[in-house]
């Protein structure tokens, strides 16, 4: 998986969103159990058409309120990841959107006041460690809310599939070790 | 200082002494649930990792219920594969296709139990908070993580309390009741938080309301909701709970609301947001295509008998297709024991296998573009039942069996309920 950066800055053109985006409108349930190359062509299709066929990788999604409202599947983050979303920027995030992003390693930054920051297609420049986000166009600059450390942990170390690859390799260490 | 009921839990589950909102604390999880849309993908990033043993797999459920039976031959091939990793691992609680919806079947086999710590692939995992214990949903990455070390990370959650008093005035339901939480309050009224219901009419709230409402509290985002233990959660487990947690006396609420239930009516939660809800007497008048009666919201025997009392000795507007889904196999026997199913296929119903059916919008019954369906379940977010172009409005049973009935919402107390 690829490393994630908290500390670099990242840049990207914006891609604007409203308020309460859900997870159907993310990962429709038609194509739930479809391959992730044919999921990740349908991410948000609903309200923006050209958005999965014209997101490039390194873009940055911005939105309002309640960003990934809806279910627990992960497929809504693992979406926006493959199709190279380098970080998603909100006015507040629902809760297991939020869990789940951090989880797979996908960067997400809950910043009052990002929609107003920006027009969709801006340049914006996002460094999640310290919780900034810039408009380079306009110079105008945000600070969103931390992300708290634990979260950090586990985006820095790339998911937390790479902290249970660890966990389990110790296991089967100490078994080995054991036996 | 006392701990609210999500304090209280989560305290026992980290092994601390005390624990306060805002805390971040690793716990060890009492009750995982997996379901089939997810449970090949954990599966197989479970091998992928080398992890060849879980931590408990008495304690895993696995539930086949969102594409039941199989719709199409790439997800017969996923439910295989799901019995194979179900076989591998020695999962005993595995419900195969066409035994119900995990929450239901969890709460039904009494396998969730109060004071529980549960997670599952599922945001609707809150319904264990109708018996008093704190569930949540999760996503597969960290599921894959939870059945192997038996553990998880939680931020305590800060608690808003809701008190009923007052009596409900019947067409006016349970669902009516979250709906008008979440119509006055917002779909973000209690997110990252657990939402406690309290007050001198709380006793009066049954398992299958309860369950209603729990299940749609993640609506207003809540991480947990609750129904402390009362005499209605130790009549369902036949025990005297005294080893049940509680909320202290002098717990700290970030904030206490109260609904008096004799004003609710019956409510319709329009299209595209579970929050913009009004009255059915003001959306009166709208055609529906498709009426829907199930889910893990309102799927029980209570919502099915609810239906039929409008339903019995009348046929379903030509307009307009009925479908309903029992929430299990049991509730599908009982309804079946007591004639309300064969009621509601006179009156013109297509009763489907126990399961999700249409819900999620993954097969059985979608949307065509510019359709309309009223139906008793959770979501109505654009695209969740097939075409982006259809719209979806959410109602108690009564008011959608009603709307059956004259082929256009309605608010029930517009049509006479069948004597008998
Ligand atoms: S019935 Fe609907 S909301 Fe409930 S678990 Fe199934 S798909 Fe999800």
């Amino acid at each position: 998986m690829a490393e994630v950066r908290l500390k670099d800055v990242l840049r990207g053109r914006v891609w604007k969103f409203g308020d309460d985006i859900s997870t159907d409108l993310l990962a429709p349930g038609a194509y739930a159990v479809a391959p992730l190359e044919e999921r990740k062509r349908h991410v948000l299709e609903a309200v923006r058409p050209e958005f999965p066929h014209q997101v490039r990788p390194g873009d940055v999604v911005v939105a309002g309120r309640n960003f990934g409202c809806g279910s627990s599947r992960e497929t809504a983050p693992e979406g926006l990841r493959a199709l190279g979303v380098a970080c998603v920027v909100a006015e507040s995030f629902a809760r297991i959107f939020f869990r789940n992003a951090v989880a797979l390693g996908l960067p997400v930054l809950p910043c009052p006041g990002a929609s107003e920051l920006f027009d969709d297609g801006d340049e914006a420049e996002v460094v999640v460690a310290e919780a900034r986000v810039r408009n380079p166009r306009t110079g105008t600059e945000l600070r969103g809310q931390p992300l708290p450390p634990v979260m950090v942990e586990i985006l820095e170390a790339g998911g937390i599939l790479e902290r249970l690859r660890a966990w389990n390799a110790h296991r089967v260490q100490t078994k080995a070790g054991r036996g | 200082m006392g701990h609210t009921l999500a304090e209280a839990i989560l305290r026992r589950a980290a092994g601390q002494q005390t624990v306060r909102a805002g805390q971040f604390v690793t716990c060890e999880v009492d009750f995982c649930l997996v379901h089939d849309i997810f449970a090949g993908t954990l599966f197989d990033t479970l091998e992928h990792l080398g992890v060849d043993r879980l931590w408990d797999p008495d304690r895993v459920a696995v539930v086949l219920d969102h594409f039941s039976p199989a719709p199409s031959a790439a997800v017969a091939s996923l439910h295989r594969r799901i019995r194979q990793g179900v076989e591998r691992f020695g999962i005993r609680h595995f419900f195969d296709t066409g035994q119900g919806i995990c929450h239901q079947l969890l709460v039904e086999r009494r396998l969730v139990r109060p004071g529980m710590l549960v997670v599952g692939t599922d945001s609707h995992s809150t319904t264990y908070g109708a018996v008093a214990a704190a569930g949540t949903g999760i996503g597969t990455s960290e599921m894959a993580y939870a059945v192997t070390t038996g553990t998880l990370w939680f931020q305590v959650p800060p608690t808003v309390r809701c008190e009923l008093f007052g009596r409900l005035r019947p067409p006016a339901s349970w669902k009516d009741l979250i709906l008008h939480l979440l119509g006055r309050y917002g779909a973000e009224f209690v997110q990252y938080r657990a939402l406690e219901f309290s007050g001198e009419a709380v006793s009066y709230v049954d398992l299958a309301g309860r369950m209603s409402v729990a299940n749609m509290a993640v609506e207003a985002g809540a991480k947990f909701c609750f129904f402390p233990p009362d005499a209605v959660t130790r009549r369902f487990y036949g025990e005297d709970g005294a080893t049940w947690p509680t909320p202290d006396p002098d717990a700290a609420y970030e904030r206490t609301v109260s609904v008096d239930l004799s004003g609710l009516e019956p409510l319709v939660a329009l299209p595209h947001r579970v929050d913009h809800v009004r009255p059915a007497r003001e959306v009166q008048g709208v055609p529906v295509d498709q009426a829907f009666i199930g889910s893990c919201t309102n799927g029980r025997v209570e919502d099915l008998e609810e239906a039929a009392r409008y339903l019995r000795g009348r046929r379903v507007h030509p307009r307009t297709r009925l479908l309903v889904a029992p929430a299990s196999r049991a509730v599908y026997e009982e309804a079946s024991r007591r004639g309300i199913l064969a009621d509601l296929v006179a009156a013109g119903a297509v009763v489907l296998p126990p399961g999700c059916g249409p819900c999620f919008g993954g097969h059985l019954g979608l949307l065509g573009d510019g359709e309309r369906c009223v139906g008793t379940h959770n979501r109505n977010f654009q695209g969740r039942m097939g075409s982006p172009g259809a719209e979806i409005y959410l109602a108690s049973p009564a008011t959608v069996a009603a709307s059956a009935v004259v082929g256009y919402i309605t608010d029930p107390r517009e049509v006479e309920v069948a004597v008998g």
